[in-house]
């Protein structure tokens, strides 16, 4: 189904059961080509089961309407590897094995460097651009990022979002992310989706600096750069 | 068999079910058992029992979410039980549980040749693909892998080697054949390539000595090819701590 041309992606009033528990209702949104949509709220509150559902991993009511030619890219919060013995250019190639040194440039890593290192022993960040750069493989126009940060220490954060910004703007994508992180949303995205199970906030993303906003995700005043009262 | 079962061992023990291949073979016992009964070729009353275990092995772990080493553990403890029971000769049973490198005929090793080979082109066309799964099954999905049905496959493949190897190692050895010379070469693996080539050479080796030193010990086969690969994992494992 077509939607305007100015959305890649409809969701309508999608709702996910899983093991007889609801996980998400009623969730409705729409996401601007070319846009950031951060996916904000506290753990258990389905974000990651959104994804899988904007995915088709999971089953779910509703409806899911992507712009005809999608391409979708994913990276997943957390992969298990600290025991599996394959080395980056080994897991780049599982996709495609002609350009895994272009891959890793694409995410500002030195092939010479790391392509031979096992996955396992990466640092937080280098293990994040890894999954960017396999995320990155087939060119897709459209990027489901789960906690861009996690793993990474504080000083490899900023790169990392850097980097996707530069991503996002020099191959026209639309980034949609999940994120704890206010600094995030506010610095990076365009809009904001909050979600508890239902959505409960969804609009521009300079929104989260509002303290009426910041009340109805946290249930209270978040002293960053709101005004004291 | 050394190469086959070591190269389908290292999947095997990347999904930590190292101990799966050793029930497993316990699982074949009735199979066996109802081969000397019936006196047709071990091999298929073992490869009949340990596919239809398989096959529901595999459906109980997606129905009930229980590990895959709580329902073999199970499953293995009740065939070994029945197979028991169901080989009255002693000499049979002996020879069910340890194996017997002479009594191998020719047929027998061109099947054993035949099974391996077919279990590592097949195994090779799904490694990536596990692998994968394991890493991250929604990555593996999101890819447009079927991940149910490549862990099928490969349980049926372990099933065929599994199999084919009791006559030669027994049922209580041919799991040793599937897990350790793997734990072996990740000791010292740095990449996929390297760990999986080298699971297969450690299986050779480990197997191919051990009925060396069988024959010149005049001893039985399956212990020796035991006694022989856990020595090769101890030099690994020496290696891994002089390295770290």
């Amino acid at each position: 189904m077509q939607n305007s041309n100015d959305y890649i992606l409809k969701v309508s009033n999608l709702s996910v059961r899983l093991q007889n528990q609801t996980i998400l209702e009623n969730v409705n949104f729409k996401v601007k080509t070319g846009t950031t949509l951060a996916v904000l709220g506290p753990n258990g509150a389905g974000k990651t089961v959104l994804f899988k559902a904007l995915l088709n991993l999971v089953p779910y009511n509703g409806k899911v309407e992507w712009e005809g030619k999608v391409k979708i890219g994913y990276v997943p919060q957390n992969i298990a590897v600290s025991d599996i013995p394959i080395s980056v250019k080994e897991f780049l190639s599982i996709r495609n094995g002609s350009e895994v040194a272009s891959h890793l440039e694409a995410v500002r890593l030195d092939a010479k460097d790391v392509s031979e290192k096992r996955l396992g022993i990466l640092s937080g960040g280098q293990l994040r651009r890894v999954l960017i750069a396999w995320a990155l493989v087939d060119n897709p126009n459209v990027l489901l990022f789960d906690e861009p940060t996690t793993g990474v220490d504080i000083g490899g954060e900023e790169p990392i979002l850097v980097m996707l910004n530069e991503l996002k703007k020099s191959k026209k994508m639309t980034i949609l992310l999940i994120t704890h992180d206010v600094h995030i949303v506010n610095e990076y995205s365009d809009y904001l989706l909050a979600l508890n199970r239902c959505v409960t906030f969804f609009g521009e993303a300079k929104e989260i600096m509002n303290p009426a906003v910041q009340r109805t995700l946290y249930g209270e005043t978040v002293c960053v750069g709101a005004p004291q009262r | 068999m050394g190469v086959s079962a070591g190269y389908l061992g290292s999947l095997m023990v990347l999904k930590k079910m190292a101990l799966v291949g050793d029930a497993m073979s316990h699982v074949a016992l009735p199979g066996l058992a109802l081969g000397l009964l019936f006196h047709f070729p071990v091999f298929l009353g073992a490869f009949a029992v340990l596919f239809v275990s398989a096959v529901v092995i595999w459906y109980l772990g997606r129905v009930t979410r229980l590990s895959f080493e709580s329902i073999v553990g199970a499953a293995f403890t009740l065939a070994l039980a029945i197979g028991i029971l169901m080989i009255s000769d002693k000499l049979e049973l002996l020879e069910s549980l340890f194996g017997d490198i002479t009594n191998v005929t020719i047929l027998d090793t061109i099947a054993a040749v035949v099974i391996s080979i077919t279990a590592i082109l097949l195994t090779k066309m799904i490694y990536k693909k596990l692998v994968l799964g394991m890493i991250s099954e929604e990555l593996a999905v999101s890819k447009g892998i079927n991940v149910s049905q490549t862990d099928l496959l490969y349980l049926l493949l372990i099933s065929l080697v599994v199999a084919a190897g009791i006559k030669i190692v027994g049922s209580l050895l041919v799991g040793f054949l599937v897990a350790v010379p793997a734990a072996s070469a990740k000791n010292v693996s740095s990449n996929l390539l390297k760990y999986s080539v080298l699971s297969s050479i450690l299986g050779a080796v480990s197997a191919s000595s051990g009925v060396l030193l069988s024959n010149y010990l005049n001893v039985q086969s399956g212990p020796m090819v035991v006694i022989s690969g856990i020595t090769v994992f101890a030099v690994t494992v020496a290696l891994r701590w002089k390295t770290k």
